[in-house]
């Protein structure tokens, strides 16, 4: 398994607080990785450096054996989609918010009605959605609309900030299965920040424990779940139960 | 007040304000100050202090104007059209919340010289047509309106722009994350600001004359004009104010906006502008 991600001795600092400290990082591709740890310990901050939304003050970010920053930021961007926590609605209708995501690259591909109903099924969203008014909607549509749209690009990677955080526990289980799926039929690589340990010992290849900037552990999930030896991890495991 | 004919029956039409005249005048802001000690507002020295600066100012600038009609030197005009842009500029700025450095005030004064400056070579060689080009009688006065409102405009869109970057700061990295441009990424932010900026002209437009008669054209009334002429007057400056503003709160919120991200598209922590 290559890896897709490579992180070298990267440091981070915010507000004059470093928030990653020498993080040596290998993520696989086409793995589900679940990036795990209590609040404060760097995992928002560390996922932020893989599309660039954030440059770190030292070390090194590699994606595909590159450094992220002698790509094209938009390119990478758009190869690297990008969920957040709370999902953010574009002005207009469902089928306005995917069409928004090709627009930006300029790219009036004639399929885009096609790609469009792709995107829909693979995130999982009724077709009859896509004339709702994007606002109308449920937390959890809400969240597989920003779902959807960021696979519009046809992204390698997607990048998922505890996307099921404001999600009641149902919902929040089958947006795991959609994504869940998606690594595995598409091949896309997922790297996903979640507080509910279920979700990444269920729906994640690899899992990392992090703490206070640092990586506490990491490794494949069956693993670190099942045979670690690791105190602290075992300390994060049982409080979280 | 100063687009006056000069002819002999409007200066007959002229009452003097004297100075025993003014000083009655000056009864007037005791009926606010009472109103501040009735209620004990606490305004009472901001209402003095307010109306000896109004004194000092304006006849300080009844000198100045004085001294630069009679000389009506080129220069001595555009020196003073400039020291009004950059009064402005600062004004304009330092209203704005945020801490600014010093690229916002070349962003504003910029917009405003481009705002203004159009505007008033606009307006003085095609519609009034000013002879010479720089006679200060209409230059100072009419460039005075212009800047005075592409400054409230360039007001108006720096705080709203920076209070919408602020406010749509999810939105915004959405868009960047998307692979978005600068630009595409700010189009909800800038269209607020924009539209911020020109509904009060838009609104001065529907209401002129209507509620309030204009502070110029009333002063060419009292001045002995035509009203009719003051009305074409005013037509013009309320067109010229219009475009004034456009032009600015365009080129303030489309370059300002630049300020707002790095190099790399990213979303900078707080306006550094």
């Amino acid at each position: 398994m290559s890896s897709i991600f490579v992180l070298k001795g990267v440091r981070q600092v915010k507000e004059g607080n470093a928030v990653l400290d020498g993080i040596e990082l290998e993520i696989n591709e086409g793995e589900i990785t679940a990036l795990i740890g209590p609040s404060g310990a760097g995992k928002t901050s560390l996922i932020r450096l893989l599309n660039r939304l954030d440059d770190p003050v030292g070390g090194q970010v590699l994606y595909r054996a590159r450094p992220v920053n002698e790509y094209p930021v938009r390119e990478l961007r758009r190869q690297v989609g990008f969920v957040f926590q709370t999902p953010v609605m574009f002005p207009g209708t469902v089928r306005d918010n995917l069409h928004e995501a090709l627009k930006l690259a300029e790219n009036n591909s004639a399929d885009l009605e096609e790609r469009v109903r792709e995107v829909m099924a693979l995130a999982e969203l009724e077709a009859a959605l896509a004339e709702r008014d994007g606002e109308r909607l449920s937390v959890g549509q809400k969240q597989r609309v920003n779902i959807a749209r960021a696979l519009m690009t046809s992204p390698e990677v997607l990048l998922m900030d505890e996307p099921t955080s404001a999600l009641d526990p149902e919902t929040a289980d089958r947006l795991m299965e959609t994504v869940h799926r998606l690594g595995r039929e598409k091949g896309l690589t997922v790297v996903m920040i979640t507080h509910r340990l279920s979700e990444a010992r269920r729906a994640s290849d690899a899992t990392v424990l992090m703490e206070r900037g640092r990586i506490v552990e990491a490794g494949p999930t069956a693993h670190l779940f099942e045979q670690t030896a690791n105190e602290r991890l075992r300390a994060f495991l049982d409080s979280e139960k | 007040m100063l687009l006056i004919q000069s002819s002999e029956t409007a200066a007959r039409a002229i009452i003097d304000v004297s100075w025993f005249d003014l000083s009655l005048a000056c009864g007037l802001i005791l009926i606010a100050v009472s109103l501040s000690r009735w209620q004990r507002l606490g305004l009472e020295k901001d209402f003095v202090i307010g109306a000896i600066r109004t004194i000092v100012q304006l006849l300080l600038v009844g000198y100045v104007l004085v001294y630069i009609f009679a000389v009506g030197r080129w220069y001595i005009t555009v020196a003073a059209l400039l020291l009004m842009l950059t009064v402005a500029t600062f004004a304009a700025v330092g209203r704005q919340k945020k801490k600014a450095g010093r690229t916002l005030h070349w962003i504003t004064g910029t917009a405003m010289l481009l705002g203004s400056g159009f505007t008033l070579v606009y307006i003085s060689a095609l519609v009034v047509r000013v002879h010479p080009w720089y006679d200060p009688r209409y230059m100072i006065p009419i460039f005075g309106m212009i800047v005075g409102s592409a400054m409230n405009g360039a007001s108006i869109a720096l705080e709203r722009l920076a209070g919408e970057m602020e406010a749509r700061r999810a939105e915004v990295e959405a868009y960047l994350a998307l692979g978005a441009s600068y630009q595409q990424a700010s189009r909800q932010p800038v269209r607020q600001a924009l539209r911020a900026s020109l509904i009060p002209t838009v609104n001065g437009l529907m209401v002129v004359g209507l509620v309030t008669l204009p502070g110029m054209m009333t002063g060419q009334i009292l001045a002995g004009s035509s009203p009719l002429t003051a009305v074409r007057y005013q037509i013009v400056v309320v067109f010229m104010q219009a475009a004034a503003v456009a032009i600015t709160t365009a080129v303030v919120t489309l370059w300002y906006r630049r300020t707002f991200f790095t190099g790399a598209l990213q979303l900078k922590s707080q306006a550094t502008a």
